[in-house]
C-alpha cells in the first residue's frame, strides 16, 4: 500500500529529546537557566538595598521572605534545580567541546575571543564556590555560629536580626575580600553570559550585537557596584556602627 | 626573503605527528604562501626529503580547498584564504609555525592535509530545494526584496573551507552550517524545506563530532568570505522553532 509521507505517523526518537540533547538545545537550556539566575541576582540586589533604609526595613524584608513559608521552599528548590541544570548542561557541552578538539594548536592565538568568554567555566565554578560560602555564611549561619543567636524585636515580634548579622559579617576584612572576589568573578561571568543569551536565542544581528555586548558589561558592572557597595559601606564607611556589637 | 618554518609532519592519519624545522631561503616577497611552500618543497626534493603535503586547488581564493593554520590562525593573518596570503606580509627572518586545521571531525590525512568531507555530509543532510525543472524561469518572476537577497548572498559567500571550525576553540562548525541554512532558508526556492533542512543539518553537524558554539566569534574573525556570526543566531532561532514545530506534531 502506498501512503503519502504526510499521512504516515512519524516514528523515531522523541523530538523533545532530540532538541534538548542537540548542540543548540543544550545551549538554549544553559541560556534559559542563565536568565532565571540573572533575574534572581537582580532581585536579590534590590532586596539587599533595604540595608540602606535602616535595621527595621531590612529585618521586615527578611521576615516577609520567611513568612512565605512553603512558597519560599518552592523558590529555593527551583533555584537549586536551575543551578544544577545550568551546570549539568554546561558540563555536557564542555565534554563535547574537548573531544571535538583532541589535538590543540602548538602555536595558539586567541584570535578574537575575549578573556571573559575564555574563562566562563573557571569564573562559573568560583562563583559556585562563593555562593556555597555565602549560603553557609548568612543562610545556614555556620561560618560564624553567633549569627544564630541574634534576635531583635520588630512590631512586638521576636525576629532574627538580619541587619546586625550583616553588619557583623562585613566587619571582617577577610570576609569582605571573599565577597569582592566572588562578585568580581560573577561580573566576569555575566559580561559574556548576558550578551551570549541574545545570540543563543537568535535575537541579534551584526550591528546590534555590539550594543548587547556593551549593555551586558554595563549591567554586569552595575550589579557589581551595587553588591559591593554594601560590604564596603560597612567595612570602610562604618555603616550601622554600634548595632549588634 | 628568508623564513624559519616549523611544519607539522605526519606520515599517515594514525601515525603521531610532530613539528619539523626547515629554512625557506630566496623567497620572493611577491610569492604567495603556497608558492613559498612549493619553493621549499622543490628544495626538499633536491635534498631527498619527502615534500610537505598540503591542500590547494584554484589558488584564486574562491574554491576553499587550501587550509593551513599559520601561527595559530587559520589561513594566517588578515582576511582571505592561504593562497591569497603573500610573503610580503611576513617579516624577513620570521619563524612561521604551520599546522593543519585542527578538529576531530577533520582528521589529518598526511602532514597538512585534512579530510573535510564532514562538511559534505552536512550539506547532503540538508537535502533538496523545491524548484520546477524545464525552461529557465522568467527573470524577476519571483520577487525577492533587496535586503533578503543581500543577506542570502552574504551567506552564500561561504566557500566551505573549514576555517571557522579550525579557529573555534571548540572546533564548532556552526558558522559554516548557519551560512548554508541561511542562504537556502531565506530564498523563496529554499523556503519550503527550511525547517527540515535546519533540523537535519544541525543533527548531522552534531553527529560528525563538531563542538558547540560558545560565542567566541573567532570563526567570524578568520572567515575568508566574511560570513557574519549573526547567522549562527539565526540558525539557533530556526532550529529551535523547527524543533518546537516537530514537538507539537506539525509536519516539517
Amino acid at each position: 500500500m502506498i501512503t503519502s509521507s504526510s499521512s504516515s505517523v512519524r516514528t523515531g526518537p522523541c523530538p523533545a529529546h532530540l532538541w534538548i540533547f542537540s548542540s543548540i538545545g543544550k545551549k538554549t537550556i544553559v541560556a534559559l537557566t542563565g536568565i532565571a539566575l540573572i533575574l534572581f541576582v537582580i532581585g536579590h540586589l534590590l532586596g539587599n538595598f533595604s540595608i540602606y533604609l535602616g535595621p527595621d526595613a531590612m529585618n521586615l524584608y527578611a521576615e516577609k521572605l520567611h513568612d512565605l513559608g512553603p512558597i519560599l521552599w518552592v523558590i529555593r528548590l527551583g533555584l537549586i534545580a536551575v543551578v544544577v541544570l545550568h551546570i549539568y548542561f554546561t558540563m555536557l557541552l564542555w565534554k563535547e567541546n574537548r573531544t571535538a578538539r583532541p589535538q590543540k594548536y602548538i602555536a595558539s592565538d586567541p584570535i578574537k575571543t575575549t578573556v571573559f568568554a575564555r574563562t566562563m567555566r573557571l569564573s562559573g565554578l568560583i562563583v559556585l564556590a562563593f555562593v556555597i560560602f555565602h549560603l553557609a555564611h548568612f543562610t545556614v549561619r555556620v561560618v560564624d555560629p553567633s549569627f544564630q543567636e541574634m534576635h531583635t524585636l520588630l512590631d512586638g515580634r521576636r525576629v532574627h536580626d538580619v541587619y546586625a548579622m550583616v553588619i557583623k559579617g562585613f566587619s571582617s576584612a577577610p570576609v569582605v575580600i571573599v565577597y569582592v572576589v566572588g562578585l568580581f568573578l560573577l561580573t566576569f561571568h555575566l559580561s559574556h553570559g548576558i550578551a551570549s543569551l541574545f545570540q543563543t536565542f537568535g535575537i541579534t544581528n551584526s550591528r546590534i550585537r555590539r550594543n548587547y555586548e556593551c549593555a551586558a558589561r554595563v549591567l554586569a558592572w552595575a550589579l557589581f557596584a551595587g553588591y559591593v557597595s554594601i560590604p564596603i559601606a560597612v567595612l570602610v564607611f562604618g555603616l550601622g556602627k554600634g548595632v549588634g556589637q | 626573503m628568508k623564513f624559519h618554518l616549523k611544519v607539522w609532519r605526519q606520515k599517515t592519519c594514525k601515525a603521531p605527528g610532530k613539528l619539523e624545522e626547515y629554512v625557506a631561503e630566496n623567497i620572493p616577497a611577491e610569492a604567495s604562501f603556497l608558492e613559498m611552500l612549493d619553493i621549499v618543497n622543490s628544495q626538499l626534493t633536491g635534498k631527498n626529503i619527502e615534500p610537505i603535503q598540503f591542500d590547494s586547488d584554484c589558488r584564486e581564493g574562491i574554491c576553499g580547498t587550501c587550509s593551513l593554520t599559520i601561527n595559530g590562525i587559520p589561513h594566517g593573518k588578515g582576511r582571505g584564504t592561504t593562497c591569497q596570503l603573500y610573503m610580503r606580509n611576513f617579516k624577513d627572518g620570521e619563524t612561521i609555525t604551520i599546522e593543519p586545521f585542527r578538529a576531530d571531525a577533520f582528521p589529518v590525512q598526511r602532514d597538512l592535509v585534512t579530510n573535510r568531507s564532514a562538511f559534505d555530509r552536512v550539506i547532503q543532510a540538508g537535502g533538496y530545494i523545491s524548484e520546477r525543472c524545464g525552461s529557465a524561469p522568467d527573470a524577476n518572476a519571483v520577487p525577492i526584496s533587496k535586503v533578503i537577497a543581500d543577506q542570502a548572498m552574504d551567506a552564500a559567500a561561504c566557500i566551505g573551507c573549514g576555517a571557522c571550525a579550525a579557529a573555534c576553540p571548540n572546533s564548532s562548525a556552526m558558522l559554516f552550517v548557519s551560512a548554508k541554512v541561511t542562504h537556502l532558508g531565506l530564498l523563496p526556492q529554499g523556503k519550503p524545506e527550511k525547517s527540515r533542512r535546519v533540523l537535519n543539518m544541525v543533527h548531522q553537524m552534531d553527529e560528525e563530532g563538531f563542538g558547540n558554539c560558545s560565542n567566541y566569534y573567532a570563526c567570524e574573525a578568520v572567515c575568508p568570505a566574511g560570513v557574519p556570526a549573526s547567522f549562527i543566531g539565526r540558525m539557533n532561532r530556526e532550529f529551535t522553532a523547527a524543533s518546537v514545530k516537530e514537538m507539537v506534531g506539525m509536519s516539517v
